[in-house]
């Protein structure tokens, strides 16, 4: 009976909110009208949107809990030591964090204006027909599993560019001064660099694709006027659509970060797994999801498996800072938005 | 014609070009994988692939029960992580809308979407396979519907924006609660999209190995117990490519092109057969 009637008040307060202000929101239930499938349905979902988030405070207290042996040993000096020795137990995150840090900026050198590169086809250049393929190919190489990439990497780039690429480097690069030093090492093809540019290839979907979407909600009235006073295709994306949408590209730019940092079965395939800083980029490195994936599984000692849980949450906490920063730049270019148009 | 406007022509052809040319780059790079993953992947492929266990080194051998392990992985995961993902969705899209709960879950979910794939794989290590001593199909499962949930609860509820609200009122005109509202009306309205989501997530899921290196590592026989450590493709992918025999290097190949193809044929399913509702 008192369902009945709440159903009967809802439906009415719905009506009536319709008819009076016009708003096109879903109707709400007055407080304490709900019968008890509606009260449970709520709070179920709640329920999971919670979920959601203790996800994410559980990992980040797990691993804090599952390193704390790590931590209490070495203390601070985990992460700034160059030591990775599980003979005498001795750990130091210095050189994967290194190897993480230069892969992934590597990555984003090529990876950038490449992307920028793309998004402007895409959007400026490319015939209609075209648009809908191309882009899709383009979001093919996200859709490519990392490992394929590691495994075409190992056999079939690494050669390629160890045998051509990397001597062409040292002799273009190899006598200036400050350049020099980057392009040295044993020209085999596995190492920091070729890691970071596999890398590039593999963020290179992501950041097009938030670009492209960015480029596309510039208004056309600004790009027209930008033509109508005799502006070249390039000016117009340089000066009118790249200054408009320049949260939203940077936005993207740091996913395409985030994905680097963490990537791993494709970098663990090709950049040699040494424990080692140097500025030889042909030289084997390390990176912190590869140490994780070559080593996890045969650290028996719990030192050991502490320091590698410490290094993934390293990771963790270092893609969670950069990819809230990505989303907080993406959200504030949604909400300039509806303001500017 | 001046100097001036005879330079900008020059950067703005020189820029096109380049900009054609970035295009070209990408596009090389994709055909070059899929051609080397094709050329060594059909020569791999064979009836033995799918009927023989994976083999010891220097014998041949199938990939059968790693393409089981996979399968049960991937359905077990999915079973799990498509209640959860809708329901969150629903929550984000109907109840919470802009309140903070809703905001801040909105957040974590995104940034969820692209944490990296490893570290899940360490968290359910460290909450799972610690505590109950073993390597199990089930810890595999787990990380991966945690890697599938935050996909299926942004589809989740960027479809359910889509619903004109007038849907909703007519649905709640008629005395409907809430509940069946949302379950019947507006879910139904844009079931492919949602079903595109899940789609979407399996093909994600299909590809990962980082997760299952910690939780369902690998077995060479064998094995329907979800309880023990359990055979699945991409591992496998990963122990026979690193390795020096010829076989398991085949093997490695063959099973690539199996998730490749699985992987893009699912995407491209969910690109086409369910578009229609999530044409924007």
């Amino acid at each position: 009976m008192t369902a009945t009637a709440g159903t009967a008040s809802f439906s009415l307060s719905a009506a009536a909110s319709v008819r009076t202000d016009r708003e096109p929101s879903p109707p709400v239930r007055p407080k304490g009208a709900a019968p008890w499938q509606d009260l449970l349905f709520e709070r179920a979902t709640m329920f999971f949107a919670l979920f959601v988030l203790l996800t994410l405070l559980g990992i980040i207290g797990a691993l804090a809990w599952a390193a704390a042996p790590a931590f209490q040993k070495f203390g601070f000096g985990f992460f700034v030591t160059n030591v990775w020795n599980p003979v005498t137990m001795d750990f130091g995150a210095l050189a994967p964090i290194y190897g993480t840090v230069v892969t992934s900026a590597i990555a984003l050198l090529i990876g950038v204006p490449v992307s920028f590169g793309i998004a402007l086809f895409l959007t400026e250049m490319c015939p209609p027909v075209l648009k809908r393929p191309l882009g899709t190919a383009v979001e093919l190489l996200a859709a490519i599993p990392s490992i394929i990439y590691g495994m075409w990497g190992l056999f079939v780039f690494a050669p390629v560019f160890g045998d051509y690429v990397q001597p062409a480097l040292t002799r273009v690069f190899g006598n200036l001064w400050i350049l020099g030093p980057l392009f040295q090492g044993a020209p085999n093809g596995i190492g920091v660099l070729s890691a970071g540019v596999i890398l590039s290839i593999m963020v290179i979907p992501f950041i097009a694709s938030v670009m492209r979407d960015v480029f596309e909600i510039v208004p056309p009235v600004l790009k027209e006027s930008a033509y109508g006073i005799g502006a070249t295709t390039w000016e117009v994306v340089w000066n009118v659509v790249l200054p408009y949408t320049k949260v939203g590209v940077i936005g993207g730019i740091m996913l395409g970060l985030g994905r680097a940092l963490g990537e791993t079965m494709a970098v663990t395939f090709v950049i040699g797994n040494a424990y080692r800083i140097s500025a030889a980029l042909f030289e084997p490195g390390n990176s912190i999801a590869s140490a994780l994936a070559n080593e996890f599984n045969e650290a028996a000692d719990p030192v050991h498996r502490a320091s590698l849980i410490a290094l993934g949450l390293v990771l963790f906490l270092l893609t969670f800072v950069v990819l809230a920063c990505s989303r907080l730049l993406l959200a504030q270019l949604a909400r300039g938005e509806g303001r500017k148009t | 014609m001046n100097s001036i406007y005879r330079k900008r022509l020059f950067v703005n052809r020189l820029n096109l070009v380049m900009s054609f040319g970035t295009m070209v780059f990408g596009m090389t790079f994709l055909l070059w994988i899929l051609w080397v993953l094709f050329a060594n992947g059909f020569s791999a492929l064979s009836p033995t692939l799918f009927t023989q266990t994976t083999p010891p080194p220097g014998s041949a051998g199938g990939l059968a029960n790693a393409i089981y392990g996979s399968v049960l992985i991937v359905l077990v995961a999915t079973f799990i992580s498509t209640p959860i993902g809708i329901l969150a969705g629903i929550y984000l899209a109907e109840y919470g809308k802009d309140g903070w709960v809703a905001r801040l879950t909105r957040f974590v979910n995104d940034i969820l979407l692209s944490a990296p794939s490893i570290v899940i794989g360490l968290f359910v290590y460290t909450i799972y396979v610690m505590q109950v001593g073993h390597f199990s199909g089930w810890a595999g499962s787990f990380a991966l519907a945690l890697i599938a949930i935050p996909v299926v609860v942004r589809t989740t509820e960027n479809m359910l924006h889509l619903v004109p609200s007038s849907l909703r009122e007519a649905a709640v005109a008629l005395g409907a609660p809430m509940w069946k509202v949302i379950l019947q009306v507006t879910l139904k309205a844009v079931r492919g999209g949602v079903v595109t989501g899940i789609l979407l997530a399996v093909a994600r899921m299909s590809g990962e190995t980082a997760p299952l290196l910690f939780t369902a590592l690998n077995n060479q026989f064998w094995s329907t117990n979800m309880d023990a450590p359990m055979a699945n493709l991409p591992v496998v992918i990963f122990q026979f490519a690193m390795s020096p025999f010829e076989d398991w290097k085949s093997l490695a190949w063959g099973a690539a092109l199996l998730i490749t193809l699985t992987v893009l044929v699912i995407n491209i399913l969910a690109r086409t057969v369910f578009r229609q509702s999530t044409a924007r």
